[in-house]
């Protein structure tokens, strides 16, 4: 059932899509994570894993731009990314699902694709489809259930015509068909040239065939603020998948 | 992979907007009725005398409409923070000035442009000079959409707190004075026969210099709170 995985070489060569330099955030004298290196290439899904309170979250606010690093740099396709100028190449997935209660899936989903455009080829309607809503478009937000709304959220995602995703805890509340369904996106994505970067505290199983190539130890401050040396430890390991 | 126009992304946040505005528009008739009761009660703290009441007419009335535009102003962003979609407007490729200045824009037409509409009924619960009738909402009609764009900003810089409701009072109402001294005096200069033009021309350009800035300002204090 998984499928193959690639080769990661693929898309190497190409420019780093995200590219992180010493990131490192901290508040009030207390780091919260970093410094952290990584890059993150065409065709890759990069997993933070961390335990609740590491600075997965933080770390995915700051990359999308809404959370200034206190040192370090963040390149999104070989330019700097600064606050003031947020770049149209990413789509984040955050707790917050970012959906109307009082509007229905499709009313979302067309309110998302004016703002952020979308992705050639997909309509709201096979977006919804896509992630396994089909015949939900009419269904106001609010009666759906916590990995319904999740759905369509991802839906939201898929359809914005950007090559990297930052996705917060993309397996909570979902089912395991519902997590099989964010691998095979992340597949999909990745197959197209995009990549994404996923946190997960690591309860949920990551079954076989997770398509992830890089795992970002973000469990940099277990003890958040204990030593720095602590957050130095957290590197970026390669696996195979 | 191309971005949307960034007229597209304005008017899905119009339509969208206008919509949940219409899903709930049970609430869109509480600021209406909030400035009607507030006018109602002037007659029965100070009597019915018509001398007396259209002496304080026009104070009234704007008070009213300025009380009852600040009560709205909270749920300006605060759905829209507590949902996530705040973010995604931050995240979105297209000018975020821009897109405040819509959401504004429709927040004004939903909430103040009403209150404008009843603001004859409300100066003649306060036997309203008949001469001011159509000067009376004039003047709101340029000095609401400073409120509300002075609002804006304010709103902006306090929606990631938890119990805004006070402070954000402390901060808009003193930016509202000089809206206030200008409308109202317009209107007090009509009725002792005065020139009235000169306020009403402040308002105008309070007004035009507000709607550059303001989506500015407000962007940058929604950064602010947001990180």
């Amino acid at each position: 059932m998984p499928p193959a995985p690639r080769q990661p070489e693929d898309h190497r060569d190409r420019p780093a899509l995200l590219e992180a330099r010493g990131l490192a955030l901290s508040r009030n004298d207390e780091p919260i994570f970093g410094p952290l290196d990584f890059a993150l290439h065409p065709g890759e899904v990069v997993l933070v894993e961390g335990d609740n309170g590491a600075g997965k979250t933080t770390l995915l606010r700051v990359l999308s731009g809404l959370l200034a690093p206190t040192s370090g740099e963040i390149r999104l396709a070989g330019e700097p990314l600064t606050l003031a100028r947020l770049s149209p190449q990413v789509a984040l997935l955050s707790h917050a699902n970012g959906l109307k209660p009082e509007l229905t899936a499709i009313e979302n989903l067309r309110f998302a694709a004016g703002l952020l455009g979308t992705r050639p080829g997909l309509s709201p309607t096979s977006a919804l489809a896509a992630v396994g809503l089909a015949g939900y478009d009419d269904v106001p937000t609010r009666q759906l259930s916590a990995g319904q709304k999740k759905r369509v959220a991802l839906a939201r995602v898929l359809a914005a015509p950007v090559g990297l995703w930052l996705l917060d805890e993309p397996y909570a509340n979902l089912d395991r068909a519902g997590i099989e369904l964010v691998n095979r996106l992340l597949e999909n994505h990745a197959s197209r040239g995009g990549a994404a970067l996923i946190t997960s505290h690591g309860a949920y199983a990551y079954t076989s065939g997770t398509p992830r190539r890089i795992r970002l130890r973000g469990d940099a401050d277990a003890g958040a603020g204990e030593t720095r040396a602590a957050a130095r430890a957290s590197t970026v390991t390669e696996s195979r998948a | 992979m191309k971005p949307g126009s960034t007229l597209a992304a304005c008017t899905a946040l119009v339509r969208r907007d206008l919509t949940l505005v219409w899903r709930r528009r049970g609430d869109a008739a509480n600021p209406i009725l909030f400035a009607l009761i507030v006018v109602a009660l002037f007659p029965l703290a100070l009597g019915p005398e018509p001398e007396q009441l259209r002496r304080i007419s026009i104070g009234v009335v704007f008070v009213a409409v300025l009380l009852a535009g600040l009560l709205a102003l909270d749920s300006l962003f605060r759905a829209d923070w507590e949902d996530g979609s705040l973010e995604q407007l931050v995240l979105s490729p297209h000018p975020l000035s821009l897109l405040l200045a819509c959401k504004i824009g429709v927040h004004w037409a939903t909430t103040a442009l009403p209150l404008i509409l009843v603001s004859p009924l409300l100066g003649e619960l306060l036997h309203l000079d008949p001469a001011l009738r159509w000067l009376l909402p004039s003047a709101l009609l340029l000095a609401t959409p400073l409120l509300s764009l002075l609002g804006a900003v304010c709103v902006a810089l306090t929606v990631g707190m938890r119990r805004a409701g006070m402070l954000l009072a402390l901060l808009v109402l003193p930016l509202y004075v000089p809206v206030l001294i200008f409308g109202a005096g317009a209107c007090d200069a009509a009725q002792a026969g005065l020139p009235f033009l000169a306020p009403l021309l402040w308002l105008g350009a309070a007004l035009a210099l507000a709607l550059v800035l303001a989506p500015l300002a407000c962007a940058a204090a929604l950064r602010i709170s947001l990180s």
